[in-house]
């Protein structure tokens, strides 16, 4: 029986799921990989290997350095060529990366495997997390460790694993889930151990519905959790608006879900964690999903992370127009890069190709007050009355009326017939702020 | 290092990067084509002459603000967006059908200049141009913004022969006009208000587009409607039946075309809605009370007025602020 729940506000963009029928192909490990330093939210890793040094697949080659951060790991065996500035998918910047000259062999360090991984104290899943450099996989790339350790007045409920994958054209979550619920399912359980959750959800949206088949099958051994059937709607993925649809509660403002009780886990991550858990595997690869309408052989590929955009494009079969557009993630959050030597990190959830003629170019035109924006802000906010601040110049004045509470899901600037580039706003303001503080 | 061509190649724009494919300027021509039912029931009932002044108004709607742009040395080009030519329509909608050329000429053109482009152009004026025109062109002559004439005289002026409007009948002589005539437009009224069948089809494609918010129109025409009947219920001798208020009179032109431009009123559901009772109350009191027959203009110009205070005190709930929902497991 389909339980439709669902929040206030969002759009619904086209699905564009092209790829939804691919299953996953192991990508090729290319000749140089760049490993950014920083992948995560929170502090890079300090570098731990140097200039000519040789490492093993699964080797740490970045340490962890306060809090949040997250350890860096080789995706594969080889030398290190040196470390250096390189084009970073996420940062619009060259930031400071190893640089590996692959072997060929690709040689793993030896790999400790857990006979009763189910069985694994709270905290050594917690540990073995940290440890395995594990970061939220939809793509914010939060470090998972933090998540799993609520401070002791924050009890966690719930535990809700995120299968909403509601950017369009992205299916890495849609496939991983078809694919390897089984192994989502353990990592799922062991998220529910560590946080000591007391039940645990899996969302997914009804445009999925053989995820929801798979997923429910292999979940039929974890009477705590529930696979829950979502109604498809942008921005059905966002953590709040996940938490909002299942359970009915609003993440304060300011506040994390585990201030009402939950922590979230993406799909991927789940996975990433069970990988860690029973068989001692660091995150170096993970399902990305290669799509839009300029390349010849989209599709959903397991790629060693560090392997260039334009290596998985030209293995899988390069281009089939000319692309004037390549996007880091979905459409709707991803962002557009400048240059195809970017490599996949933790959190590419998608690379997007676009041809010229899906390359929307606009000019931003008068308000029209329409309320538009207003009427599919899932925060509830005001957008264009923030962006007019902002324009002016008022940053404290759009920060009053909840600036800070943008989640930047780009559904007002979606709608906006005067294509006026509100989140653009909303990212400035907020960089802007945070400079003066 | 990133490879000089790619630099080239590769456009850098910020998310997201895919539009729903709705603009400003289709918006805008959505509104002109929902016009057409009026316009035609214009023309049936008043002739040709009623084309003649929506031309002149029209164009000069678009002409003034072509002008004005080309002075302030901006992009001209918005002068064909639509906005003006909405402007122009409507304004020679609330005319007399038999208002001499040049009078609609000076009204469209006030209302562009002083009632949207001294504000900044497109979205920044607070009164409904349209009716900004016609409320001047009511100071500056009186006498022909109430003269009106019987429908089906399609002769040119001044042979029609004149008749007053089913609201003043009812004000001052106490007169019911029949429902059937109401309803289909057969009877002395501006240009587009007389025919309740066509502005129905029109506002009905606006809502039905998601143009216009129907809990805005819905609370102007109910409110009214609702005081109307509650007037009538206390005296139905003196005060006429809420049906009468919602047929005769502009109430349903003003309450889909000119209370709901988005441009005037309040950005929240909640705040178009105060908007919308306040303005059918505003029209009531005038009707009843005030010295003219009709409210609709009045009423929507001073909503217009109060609109930045609505939209100052109707604020939505910022999400996990306020009233909490505490989970339902």
């Amino acid at each position: 029986m389909a339980i439709l729940r669902g929040f206030k506000g969002g759009v619904h963009p086209p699905y564009m799921k092209l790829t939804a029928d691919k299953p996953i192909r192991r990508a090729g490990i290319p000749e140089v990989l760049y490993v950014p330093l920083q992948q995560h939210a929170g502090a890079p890793a300090s570098p731990l290997v140097k200039r000519g040094d040789k490492v093993l697949a699964g080797q740490k080659i970045g340490e962890i350095n306060g809090f949040i951060s997250a350890n860096i790991h080789a995706p594969t065996s080889g030398k290190v060529k040196n470390i250096l500035d390189h084009p970073h998918p996420v940062a619009g910047r060259s930031t400071p990366a190893v640089i590996i000259e692959a072997d060929g062999e690709d040689s793993w360090i030896e790999l400790k495997e857990r006979e009763d991984y189910l069985n694994t104290a709270p905290s050594d899943i917690v540990e073995i997390v940290r440890e395995a450099g594990i970061v939220g996989m939809g793509g914010a790339a939060f470090p998972t460790h933090v998540k799993l350790s609520p401070p002791a007045d924050k009890p966690i409920e719930f535990v809700i694993i995120n299968g909403a994958e509601c950017e369009p054209y992205l299916t890495a979550d849609d496939r991983l889930m078809r694919e390897y619920a089984d192994e989502i399912a353990d990592g799922s359980y062991l998220v529910l151990k560590a946080v000591n959750a007391r039940r645990g959800f899996v969302g997914i949206e009804d445009n999925k519905p053989e995820a929801i088949k798979e997923m429910r099958r292999a979940f039929k051994k974890f009477p705590q959790f529930e696979v829950v059937e979502l109604p498809t709607k942008y921005p059905q993925g966002s953590e709040k608006h996940l938490i909002k649809a299942i359970l009915g509660r609003e993440v304060p403002s300011g506040g994390l879900p585990m201030d009402v009780g939950v922590v979230v886990q993406n799909v991927g991550t789940a996975r990433a964690i069970y990988q860690a858990v029973r068989f001692g595997r660091p995150l170096i690869e993970r399902v990305t999903t290669l799509t839009g309408d300029a390349v010849a052989g989209p599709g959903n590929y397991m790629v060693r992370i560090g392997t260039p955009f334009r290596f998985l494009i030209d293995e899988s079969g390069g281009f089939k127009e000319d692309p004037a557009k390549v996007i880091n993630g979905g459409p709707m959050m991803g962002i557009a890069q400048y240059s195809l030597d970017v490599p996949v990190i933790k959190g590419t959830s998608g690379i997007v190709v676009f041809s010229a003629k899906n390359v929307v170019l606009t000019q931003e035109g008068p308000c029209i007050r329409c309320g538009r924006c207003l009427d599919v802000c899932p925060m509830f906010l005001m957008p264009t009355t923030m962006a007019k601040f902002i324009k002016a110049g008022r940053f404290d004045d759009a920060r009053k009326i909840g600036l800070f509470d943008c989640i930047e899901c780009g559904s007002c600037s979606y709608v906006c017939p005067s294509n006026i580039p509100l989140v653009q706003y909303f990212k400035y303001g907020k960089a802007e702020l945070r400079l003066r503080r | 290092m990133p490879k000089k061509e790619d630099r080239k190649l590769l456009i850098l724009t910020p998310a997201p990067h895919i539009k729903m494919q709705q603009d400003t300027r289709k918006i805008m021509w959505m509104v002109v084509l929902s016009l057409l039912p009026p316009i035609i029931a214009a023309v049936y009932f008043f002739g040709l002459y009623s084309l003649a002044l929506i031309a002149v108004c029209t164009i000069t709607a678009v002409g003034s603000e072509w002008l004005f742009l080309k002075a302030r040395k901006k992009d001209t080009s918005a002068a064909f967006d639509g906005s003006a030519v909405i402007t122009g329509i409507i304004l020679a909608l609330v005319l007399p059908p038999r208002l001499p050329l040049w009078m609609g000429a000076v009204g469209a053109a006030f209302g562009i200049i002083f009632g949207k482009q001294v504000f900044g152009g497109l979205g920044q004026n607070i009164f409904n141009p349209a009716l900004l025109g016609r409320a001047f062109l009511m100071a500056a002559f009186p006498v022909a913004l109430t003269t009106w004439v019987k429908p089906f005289y399609w002769t040119y002026p001044p042979d029609a022969i004149t008749t007053a409007t089913p609201l003043a009948l009812a004000k001052f002589s106490h007169q019911i006009t029949p429902y059937a005539k109401l309803f289909w437009g057969n009877t002395g009224g501006s240009l587009g208000e007389t025919s309740a069948f066509a502005i129905l089809i029109g506002g009905f494609f606006l809502i039905y587009k998601k143009i216009i918010d129907w809990a805005l129109s819905f609370s102007y025409i109910g409110t009214v409607f609702v005081l109307g009947g509650i007037l009538w219920l206390i005296n139905p001798q003196k005060y006429p039946d809420p049906l009468f208020h919602l047929l005769a009179g502009g109430l349903l032109l003003g309450g889909f075309y000119m209370i709901t431009d988005m441009v005037a009123s309040p950005l929240t559901r909640k705040g178009r809605v105060v908007y919308g009772i306040i303005a059918g109350i505003l029209v009531i009191v005038i009707r009843i009370w005030g010295g003219y027959p009709e409210g609709v203009m009045f009423s929507i110009l001073i909503a217009n007025a109060i609109r930045p205070w609505i939209d100052r005190i109707f604020v939505p709930r910022r999400f996990g602020t306020g009233r909490f929902i505490g989970g339902m497991r």
